[in-house]
């Protein structure tokens, strides 16, 4: 067994088998792929398998998944209002493949799709973009109007504006960075305190035994703290989905 | 309010009553959107507060805020430097304005500081 294991080698991937080529790149299925197939596919079985029957007295799944809408729909509602109940769909996927992600991520030796920088960039930017098209879409050059507050003085009216745009442009970048770095931060620190118990058994034998009882409880601790941040971070994302959209609800009045 | 509509009909209801409750239902969905049309328009959310649901994930949402401002400030600053050949002005301006606009988003979201739109009534 590898004792002194590299901490980082765990958001390694692998490629499987390639797909296809795009301008000379070779597309592979890789380990990141197949999580994220596997996410997608336990949200649809969760979903679908929990709403078929339809009763009006729900089984244990069924308030599962009723649970979960009625927690998104409300946070649309609290953030957005009514009619930003048309962005359900988005949120409501955005938040299922974060978080079960996150979820099957913890589970020894798979692998944590959203600890890819990647992966969460591309979730921050479709909904960058899909906030800049609906914006302009609905409600034309008024949607700039949220990079000029108005009832500003027209002299330093264009630092104002340039300081909103750059808080605009600042938005994907914590909104994927902050998922990122909590995911990444929590795996390579539970890889950490593991290898130090692997590492006193492999050093001093029966002594290590007993050493390793202290990394292997903190480690648990530790996973108690990881599944608290996976949920956490699914939600934290979820709304701040939800107020950026509002933005392109209502930009300005 | 989602209670009105989930129909609170019997679950031993027979099939030939199917009729009789979808249209009671249909009833029932035109009276709400009577309502709701009364009403006022909803109010726009209030600043900050609706975020709240805990107070850990509002402290691990600023965490990233300022540090992003930053970045993408500098990150405008190089490349007009690059594309405009002003270097160094782009950067040191923009970090400058990256920072302002970081801490913008940090008081945004703490709530101390309002909304564009909310400021503007």
């Amino acid at each position: 067994m590898a004792v002194a294991a590299n901490p980082i080698e765990q958001f390694e991937i692998h490629n499987y088998f390639p797909v296809f080529k795009i301008a000379g790149h070779q597309i592979s299925f890789t380990d990141s792929a197949v999580f994220m197939v596997l996410a997608v596919v336990l949200t649809a079985a969760l979903m679908l398998g929990a709403t078929s029957g339809r009763r009006l007295v729900p089984t244990r799944m069924q308030s599962v998944a009723e649970i979960l809408y009625e927690f998104i729909a409300d946070m649309i509602r609290s953030t957005t209002g009514e009619h930003g109940l048309k962005f359900f769909p988005l949120v409501f996927s955005v938040f299922m493949f974060v978080l079960i992600s996150n979820l099957v991520g913890l589970i020894p030796y798979s692998f944590s799709v959203t600890s890819q920088v990647i992966v969460t960039a591309s979730l921050a930017l479709l909904v960058f973009f899909t906030v800049i098209i609906h914006g302009f879409v609905h409600h034309g050059l008024h949607f700039l109007k949220l990079f000029v507050p108005s009832g500003v003085p027209i002299l330093i009216l264009p630092m104002i504006a340039v300081i909103e745009l750059l808080s605009f442009l600042a938005r994907p970048v914590s909104h994927s960075l902050r998922l990122f770095a909590n995911i990444l931060a929590g795996h390579i620190t539970l890889n950490l305190v593991g290898s130090f118990a692997a590492m006193m058994i492999a050093a001093f034998g029966v002594v290590g035994w007993l050493g390793a009882t202290l990394p292997v409880a903190f480690a648990v601790a530790l996973f108690a703290l990881e599944l608290l941040v996976a949920l956490l971070q699914a939600y934290v994302f979820a709304i701040l989905t939800c107020i950026y959209l509002n933005d392109s609800l209502h930009p300005g009045h | 309010m989602s209670d009105d509509t989930s129909g609170q009909g019997d679950p031993g209801r027979r099939p030939s009553d199917e009729a009789d409750l979808s249209a009671r239902l249909q009833r029932l969905g035109d009276r709400l959107g009577q309502v709701r049309a009364s009403q006022p328009a909803e109010p726009t959310p209030d600043a900050g507060a609706p975020s709240d649901r805990s107070g850990m994930a509002r402290g691990l949402r600023l965490s990233s805020e300022l540090v992003a401002g930053v970045v993408v400030g500098g990150a405008v600053g190089y490349a007009l430097d690059y594309w405009l050949g002003i270097r160094p002005w782009g950067i040191i301006v923009f970090v400058l304005l990256g920072f302002a606009a970081g801490i913008v988003n940090l008081m945004r979201s703490a709530g101390i500081l309002a909304k564009p739109e909310d400021r503007a009534h």
